[in-house]
């Protein structure tokens, strides 16, 4: 195995835990029910337990997407982390009160009450999507950063990577492009959440009312994914020669969707599973659009990891010095770490099989007023 | 104050806020898991619902520790962006494997033991409230691989091309994962959770029989919690004899700290508290031998011979030398390009000094005295708490084995009065660990004040504030929500 062969494989898993967890952001779209005027208390209870069996899967994978990040490119942690510090912090605070809210709400003593915490809730529900959203969109932006690795010399100034926004972050919301990912994300995680709940509570009103969000969201989602993707194609991309130099590339995505063909067939595949989601959804009374969408979704976002990142492109490009830009080839850890971590991945099909299994086992029923109604272990 | 001050307190306050919620989880884990195995061997309902009021109170109580962890993974990147870039290529790979190994075992399988009870079989369902302990467990034994690295560095060079720590070969990958610190950090921490579960459940059931409710739940519920709890006092005592073995030879100055030894030599003697001391004592605890060399705060400044007969220089030659270090760094950085041959001399004296690179940052030789009165008192306080507790464990154990449990009020209430004084403990433990570290984040390779982010001292301490409100907030609400549930109770009929 080559150094090269690892660092692309390492990419190749992080697009796929960005992947996953975009289309795991389900919860959060199925979420933003909970403030729903026109679901009735208990039809809020289904959707909450619904989304309560599956949150900490979400949650798990945001945990292991950064721990993978950190693992295989750890100078984009220290860079995007330690700089766009207000980004993270948010995202980590809306994190933080979801872990809690399913478990407090409905307990006596919880001082913010039922509706305190539908609302942290509904907040994660929508942050969370904007901003990883947001965030990876700068991939094809930029962000105002330098990196100086000799900076750790100087008593004076020790720290590599420094940001040179004082917004620390924040600035990423002036950058249209970004923004519009980030929206797109939003909408998608309501697409896959209405999904969901459509496939996981059996309750006839829950489900005509899932269909109808489909029928609303699906015009901004498309809107707003096709303004970002035709953007991104007529753009300027930020190139990385041979040599290590980064230099500006016109149309440089574009090329990268035509130069590798495999990736144009696994964007159309992906884009083609979600359309086909929200079809089912909208059109028909099947209840399995979730399905399609789900890996659909995996499919379109780890197409947006590989465009960001290989064909010789900057992923993590620099605004205020070119030349600290980073690329999967500057950024990652070491040859021995990436080889030890991917003998470790192996495990993956493993873990992703007893998922499977213990999902199939627990929603092999579907969640009914009764069930809710009745039962003592529910959140 | 300014942000290395503020970056700590916030990491810190984190840290000792996550390590309140964790034990619990973890001792709590084994105690409802050998309940339900119960239910399902005896096939007597009362052991089901015992196990569903544990697995209740274990919950409220896994969700912050959840909501907490989270926050001290993402710290390592926001708060401490050079030590992330520093060590990433060590620390990553443990952190990468928690997520995979640990965190979808326990969050699959904590869906399945909250959810599943009329869903799948029994024997599945108590298969996953195991795992969901076992997955737990095995995230501790990843994080404090990462931590233990933190305390003794092997396997690794440094690479003065990308500016870091780097894994030496794939073999130096098992040194890390076997890393002597790290396991014996692992059992310590560990068997302390199971101590503190132990206790927790012991206090509990005291206080059911305080108010006279629920006695034969509270009789049995204290039976198990005493043995799990004596288990992990068991294992504590041993792991935390290596720990000090560990100490002594790894970092000398945490231990001297610990025993607030200004002079140490052969048959250095062990202090109780200040002023009475056991001679020799501490050279037999630190070394497993009267004769062995415990070198104490001066003898460390200003160099000394240890025990396999090397000589450890005067941390002012650490110092010096470790400018030159970073002297020849920048020479190297700045001439491998354009004059390889001055760039391989540079590299040469790097190489030559690479050792003591990390004191290069020092500004005089007393900054690697950590505070000794904190870790002084409390390692103190630790061990006596540790003591403390056997002790309740050891009378619960035998008051509830023999049914003498009627009538002793004085034991219920002193129980209760443990529960608090259990956590302080492991909090004093994980002191000794950091605190006793100082002024290091990787020992002798990396101080605090380089491993930080670029960051103003007001935003660090905006999100100080954010997060100390955010916990104080989740505690009470959770002790309110926990203490419902208690007063609320199994409510078993009592046949």
């Amino acid at each position: 195995m080559t150094y090269e062969f690892l660092q692309n494989y390492w990419w190749f898993l992080v697009a796929l835990l960005g992947g996953l967890l975009v289309a795991l952001m389900f919860v959060q779209g199925a979420n933003i029910h909970l403030v729903n005027h026109r679901l009735d208390d208990v039809q809020k209870r289904m959707v909450l337990n619904s989304t309560g069996r599956k949150w900490e899967l979400t949650f798990t994978t945001l945990v292991t997407f950064g721990g993978a990040f950190f693992a295989s490119f750890p100078l984009f942690y220290s860079t995007s982390f330690g700089g766009a510090y207000w980004v993270w912090v948010l995202l980590l605070v809306t994190f933080v009160f979801q872990a809690v809210s399913y478990e407090f709400q409905n307990k006596k003593g919880n001082l913010l009450g039922v509706k305190g915490f539908r609302i942290a809730l509904f907040a994660n529900g929508v942050l969370a999507p904007f901003l990883v959203g947001t965030a990876v969109g700068t991939f094809f932006t930029g962000s105002p950063f330098t990196v100086d690795k000799a900076a750790i010399a100087n008593p004076a100034s020790p720290v590599i990577s420094t940001w040179q926004s004082p917004w620390h972050g924040l600035e990423a919301l002036g950058q249209g492009h970004a923004v519009l990912l980030g929206l797109t994300v939003v909408f998608l995680a309501v697409i896959l959440g209405a999904l969901y709940i459509l496939n996981n509570v059996d309750d006839h009103d829950v489900r005509r009312q899932m269909r109808g969000t489909l029928k609303i969201v699906a015009v901004p989602f498309l809107l707003f994914f096709v303004a970002w993707f035709v953007i991104l194609m007529l753009k300027d991309g930020f190139s990385v020669g041979t040599d290590g130099v980064v230099s500006m590339e016109p149309y440089k995505y574009l090329q990268n969707l035509l130069h590798q063909w495999w990736l144009s067939a696994l964007f159309v595949a992906g884009l083609l599973l979600v359309l086909a989601g929200l079809y089912i959804g909208v059109f028909t009374k099947l209840r399995r659009g979730f399905w399609f969408a789900f890996p659909g979704t995996v499919l379109v976002v780890m197409t947006v990891f590989f465009l960001a990142g290989f064909n010789g492109t900057a992923y993590y490009p620099s605004l205020t010095d070119l030349q600290s830009s980073l690329t999967i080839r500057n950024s990652s850890s070491s040859y021995f770490t990436l080889k030890v971590m991917s003998w470790v991945s192996l495990l993956i099909p493993f873990v992703v099989a007893y998922i499977a299994f213990a999902w199939r086992a627990m929603d092999h029923r579907k969640i009914t007023r009764e069930e809710i109604e009745k039962t003592r272990h529910k959140y | 104050m300014d942000t290395i001050f503020w970056s700590r307190l916030q990491f810190a306050v984190t840290a000792a806020y996550h390590w309140l919620f964790v034990p619990l989880t973890l001792g709590l884990a084994f105690v409802m898991a050998i309940m339900e195995t119960l239910y399902v061997v005896k096939k007597d309902d009362f052991w089901k619902k015992t196990a569903q009021f544990w697995i209740k109170v274990f919950a409220i109580n896994f969700a912050v520790g959840i909501a907490t962890g989270i926050i001290l993974e993402f710290e390592f990147g926001t708060n401490w962006s050079n030590y992330s870039w520093f060590v990433g290529d060590m620390f990553g790979a443990p952190l990468a494997i928690e997520g995979i190994l640990a965190f979808f075992m326990e969050a699959t399988f904590f869906a399945v033991m909250f959810f599943g009870w009329n869903k799948v079989s029994k024997r599945f369902h108590l298969a996953s409230t195991w795992l969901t302990g076992i997955g737990a467990t095995i995230s501790a034994y990843w994080i404090l691989v990462a931590n233990g690295w933190m305390q003794n560095p092997v396997g690794t060079t440094f690479n003065p091309d990308t500016v870091r720590s780097e894994m030496a070969s794939a073999q130096a990958f098992w040194e890390v994962v076997s890393n002597p610190v790290a396991v014996s950090k692992f059992f310590h921490s560990v068997t302390s959770g199971w101590v503190t579960g132990g206790v927790f459940v012991v206090a509990v059931s005291g206080w059911y029989l305080l108010k006279g409710r629920e006695k034969d739940f509270a009789r049995k519920s204290m039976l198990i919690g005493a043995i799990v709890g004596l288990v992990g006092t068991g294992a504590v005592m041993l792991s935390g004899d290596s720990s000090g073995v560990h100490a002594a030879k790894y970092q000398p100055m945490k231990l001297a700290a610990a025993e607030g030894l200004r002079d140490g030599g052969p048959r250095a003697p062990f202090s109780i508290v200040p002023g009475v001391e056991v001679p020799g004592m501490l050279s037999i605890l630190a070394t497993h031998d009267l004769d062995g060399v415990v070198p104490g705060i001066n003898d460390i400044l200003n160099g000394y011979t240890d025990n396999e007969g090397k000589v450890v220089p005067p941390v002012a030659e650490k110092m010096a030398r470790g400018r030159e270090a970073l002297d020849a760094l920048a020479v190297y950085r700045e001439l491998r390009e354009s004059d390889p041959d001055s760039a391989a001399v540079a590299r040469a004296v790097l190489d030559e000094n690479v050792e003591y690179m990390g004191y290069g940052h020092l500004e005089k030789p007393e900054d690697v005295i950590p505070p000794v009165p904190v870790v002084f008192w409390a390692f103190r306080l630790m061990i006596g708490l540790g003591m403390l507790m056997a002790l309740l464990l050891l009378l619960a154990l035998w008051f509830a084995w023999k049914d003498k449990l009627e009538k002793k009020n004085w034991f219920y209430i002193a129980a209760l009065c443990c529960i608090p004084l259990v956590f302080l403990c492991g909090q004093c433990g994980w002191i000794v660990a950091e605190v006793g570290r100082q002024p290091w984040t990787i020992q002798g390779l990396l101080p605090v004040n380089v491993a930080i982010s670029s960051l103003s001292a007001g935003a660090v301490k905006t999100t100080f504030f954010l997060f100390l409100a955010i916990f104080a907030l989740f505690l009470v609400i959770e002790i309110r929500i926990m203490l419902g549930a208690i007063k609320k109770g199994p409510q078993i009929t009592e046949g």
